[in-house]
């Protein structure tokens, strides 16, 4: 059970160019509004035709634009989760589900396949509830319920979370990290939430203006996010304009300061997540002025120029409540570890 | 009292908004999604007829189907049938009066669907005949009711159009609309007066049965989650 997908489509100015592979696992599409993400959904579940390309789902070419080949979202075997659910408001949740499981020719085997996911999903007391009349962790339940009775090839999840608050937020990701478990095949999960997405995706694909920009396993990808929309999506705040000088001498230039890193020549930007600057003298240390200090529930942002600077972009440096606490004054003494500095192409 | 208007004009109105209801939502279901410039210049087209004086309508059709012009010609020629002045000729323009309003409401209805909803049927592998009539026209249940009954009762009270290409002929094509025009012409003051009780009556029905049709669809109408 795999998916892949090499397509091409024109909508407009934009130009979605997307080149994905994922075997039996969960592959995250990452990128911020916009980027066709959920556009690329929409292609794979034969919504939208690519103009150009193939699609091949567990060994069968759903879409080739060369052989002609378009197979209809019916015939697919691609199971969508839409993100507002897309539940059938005048259907109960009994009714929604055995929509799904149509496939199932005899009435005693679709109903007991009803009855089951009802059970294995808590929803057999809202049976005969309508959509309106439950929560939204329940209409989340009766969407993966109805989706999983249908027995497609391949899942897609479009922003699954999104339209749930945030304390319901974690305890519908376990759920759904069980599901994808049993599942057992390849799963596409849509998502603009670098947390959610490392805690439910085996790898990552990060996507920006139509094209995919970095594709790996999920640690390989947070460690070194290769571009700045890949360093963006993955939570890097601090990012800068990288300047070549003489003799091996790199600037960030949006910051003011000078560093010495390991540069391979071909990035255009550096960047260094909050978390990773370290206070002290070490490697890459200087004197910055705190222009601003924001409180977080366990720690503190603190905004940082360097010292003798009148413009450029502050420095945003996380720290944990007691190390500020203790250290707090008008300039600090902080470095930027040579281990912890993103190179990114644009 | 000969009761034959009341019954021609329900049987013209019955069968017309028969025809609209097919020709109105298949109509609407097509251009809601046609791109903006069709669409423009169809709707001005097909909303027309709720604009149009009932006489220019009327005039209109018996200039196509006039036993003189082409379409009556033709009929008449082929299969020895005459289009106007039978009690049916007033399908012809009761259907064309009330068109507009089914295909506007059905527009309306169709247009705010959430599309969403067929994308996540067509995925389960659901047909696009189940996801038409069990789906989409449920889901729009509302505004297609609300259509038919509110173009069934414009055709109950057709008259111009009506008496230009069906005329008045007392039993044959008496409308009831016709017929209190009729009657009051000829100063039966009395009968004219029953026959507009007779009409406001049905016409009270019909709009209180639409009350009631809203409310109840009202009160199961779906919330969306988000």
């Amino acid at each position: 059970m795999s998916v892949s997908v090499d397509i091409e489509k024109r909508l407009g100015s934009f130009h979605l160019k997307v080149k994905l592979e994922a075997q039996e696992e969960t592959l995250a599409l990452l990128g911020a509004s916009g980027c066709g993400k959920s556009m690329t959904l929409k292609c794979i579940a034969g919504i939208e035709r690519p103009d150009r390309g193939r699609i091949v789902v567990d060994g069968t070419s759903v879409f080739d634009s060369e052989k002609g080949i378009n197979v209809s979202p019916q015939q697919r075997r691609v199971g969508v989760v839409f993100q507002n659910y897309a539940l059938f408001p005048h259907m109960t949740v009994r009714q929604n589900i055995w929509a799904g499981a149509w496939r199932e020719n005899s009435k005693e085997k679709r109903m007991a396949l009803v009855e089951e996911a009802m059970e294995r999903f808590g929803l057999t007391d809202q049976a005969r509830h309508y959509p309106h009349q439950l929560s939204g962790g329940q209409q989340q339940r009766v969407a993966l319920a109805r989706v999983l009775v249908s027995a497609p090839k391949l899942l897609l999840l479009d922003e699954p979370f999104s339209a749930l608050d945030s304390q319901l937020r974690f305890r519908l990701e376990q759920e759904v990290r069980h599901v994808i478990r049993q599942f057992g095949k390849s799963v596409l999960l849509v998502s603009h939430d670098r947390d959610e997405v490392f805690r439910l995706a085996d790898s990552i694909a990060v996507m920006d203006r139509g094209r995919v920009e970095v594709q790996g396993k999920k640690q390989a990808v947070f460690e070194n996010p290769q571009t700045k929309a890949g360093a963006i999506m993955t939570g890097c705040k601090n990012i800068s304009r990288l300047v070549r000088g003489r003799a091996g001498r790199v600037y960030a230039a949006d910051w003011g300061v000078e560093l010495k890193i390991n540069d391979d020549n071909r990035a255009g930007y550096l960047g260094i997540r909050m978390h990773d600057i370290v206070p002290g003298n070490g490697e890459n240390a200087f004197l910055f002025r705190v222009m601003e200090e924001v409180e977080n529930p366990f720690s503190f942002v603190v905004m940082l120029r360097p010292e003798g600077k009148e413009d450029g972009v502050l420095i945003g440096w996380e720290v944990d409540k007691e190390t500020w606490e203790n250290m707090r004054a008008d300039t600090v003494q902080v470095s930027f570890p040579r281990k912890s500095i993103l190179l990114l192409e644009h | 009292m000969d009761w034959f208007p009341l019954v021609n004009s329900l049987r013209i109105a019955g069968i017309s908004t028969i025809i609209i209801f097919f020709t109105g939502i298949f109509a609407a279901y097509y251009i809601a999604k046609a791109p903006k410039m069709v669409k423009g210049i169809l709707d001005v087209l097909l909303t027309l007829p709720l604009v149009l004086p009932p006489t220019v309508v009327g005039y209109l059709l018996l200039r196509v189907l006039g036993p003189k012009r082409l379409v009556g010609a033709w009929f008449l020629d082929v299969f020895g049938l005459k289009l106007t002045m039978t009690w049916w000729s007033a399908i012809f323009a009761t259907v064309v009066v009330i068109f507009p309003l089914m295909y506007r409401t059905a527009r309306g209805a169709f247009e705010s669907f959430d599309e969403t909803l067929a994308y996540s049927a067509q995925s389960l592998g659901l047909s696009n005949t189940y996801i038409f009539w069990r789906i989409r026209m449920p889901c729009c249940r509302q505004g297609i009711l609300a259509g038919t009954v509110l173009a069934f009762a414009r055709a109950l009270g057709e008259f111009g159009a009506t008496s230009m290409i069906a005329g008045y002929t007392p039993g044959k094509t008496a409308t009831i609309a016709t017929t209190v025009y009729q009657l009051w012409r000829t100063n039966n003051d009395e009968l004219a007066f029953q026959w507009v009780l007779c009409n406001m009556a049905i016409s009270f029905a019909v709009l209180l049965a639409l009350n009631l049709l809203e409310k109840r669809t009202s009160a199961r109408k779906p919330v969306r989650g988000n």
